[in-house]
């Protein structure tokens, strides 16, 4: 089997992280930062989904390239609709 | 493992004929599940694109209408998902190493967690119901623009912060009840012991469904709640 058992201590740090970090980001909400704000939440937002798709997922342990290639994919056609919709609805003039 | 299906097939019950050998099977699979949630991504992406479009234009009604969210119960939603996919990850980890006992036990707890988030999403959903932010003919809500107290919120534009917030939580909700009815399976098949180091992908690529259902609340959470608090 080629299949890539993740250690416990790894899950366990894992889980640990993204406990702390949901902390952080609501305790960051009652910061007044302005527009980072939305900039901090995002940003703490994506390191948690990194961490849940690189170890939970085992995206990082996949020996399947393919599985990479679909995953970034996805993430590269969310951001042409999320990225393209944006460019246009906050530059109308009317 | 090389290729020779013939002398495999009879030692692997678990193999399907046209694959070539256990690990070719489980590649297939894991990839068929990688594709359906690269459509899942499409699927909420587009309402996520709806949320930024309008929170755009109506930046001040959203804002207002999103701090009448029940921070508390929102992160204590999101620590319950996150410890349950630490127990989704122990279990396919269980089969991995080949234990039924703590296999079933994680899976329970999967249950069980999953269960909590949707009671204490109904929790905030009934008291939605009660302050009239459900959108519909008896929607009313209370509030000034922030930095204006004296200017109240437009009814309309407040009316699809909260149609945006019921379609995604109860989208994400949606998939948490069919990841629960998944789970129920897994708990009896795993009590059955159908699941070996050997063939164990039923879990392994629910897990990653269940995953992603988290990382859809992760984005929702600060999105919903988090973003206008300070505003």
């Amino acid at each position: 089997m080629s299949e890539h058992i993740v250690p416990l201590k790894t899950n366990v740090a894992v889980w640990l992280t993204l406990l702390v970090l949901t902390g952080v980001t609501a305790g960051v909400a009652f910061i007044d930062l302005g527009p980072f704000n939305t900039v901090v939440a995002l940003v703490i937002a994506t390191c948690k989904a990194l961490l849940v798709v690189l170890v939970f997922m085992h995206v990082k342990y996949a020996s399947e390239k393919l599985i990479k290639v679909v995953v970034i994919s996805a993430l590269f056609f969310l951001l042409l609709l999320l990225g393209l919709s944006l460019a246009d609805y906050t530059t109308r003039l009317l | 493992m090389p290729d020779s299906p013939v002398a495999v097939e009879h030692h692997e019950p678990m193999l399907q004929h046209h694959f070539a050998d256990m690990e070719q099977q489980r590649q297939a699979s894991s990839l068929g599940m990688w594709l359906f949630l690269a459509t899942e991504v499409m699927f909420f992406g587009g309402m996520f694109c709806a949320y930024l479009i309008y929170r755009y234009w109506y930046f001040a009604d959203f804002a207002t209408a999103s701090k009448s969210l029940d921070i508390t119960l929102g992160t204590v939603n999101t620590a319950v998902l996150i410890c349950s996919s630490l127990t989704v990850v122990l279990a396919v980890r269980a089969a991995q190493l080949g234990k039924r006992q703590s296999q079933v036990v994680y899976l329970a707890l999967t249950l069980v967690l999953g269960l909590a988030f949707l009671g204490i999403k109904g929790i905030e959903w009934t008291s939605k119901f009660k302050e009239h932010h459900v959108p519909g003919a008896s929607f009313h809500f209370e509030g000034s623009v922030p930095g204006h107290p004296d200017q109240p919120v437009d009814q309309q534009h407040a009316q699809i912060f909260f149609s945006l917030y019921f379609a995604m939580t109860g989208m994400h909700a949606l998939h948490m009840v069919i990841g629960v009815g998944i789970f129920s399976y897994l708990l009896y098949c795993a009590w059955k012991g159908r699941y070996t180091p050997e063939y164990h992908t039923p879990l392994e690529n629910s897990g990653l469904y269940w995953h992603f259902v988290d990382i859809i609340w992760i984005y929702l959470f600060p999105l919903l709640y988090l973003i206008d608090r300070k505003k």
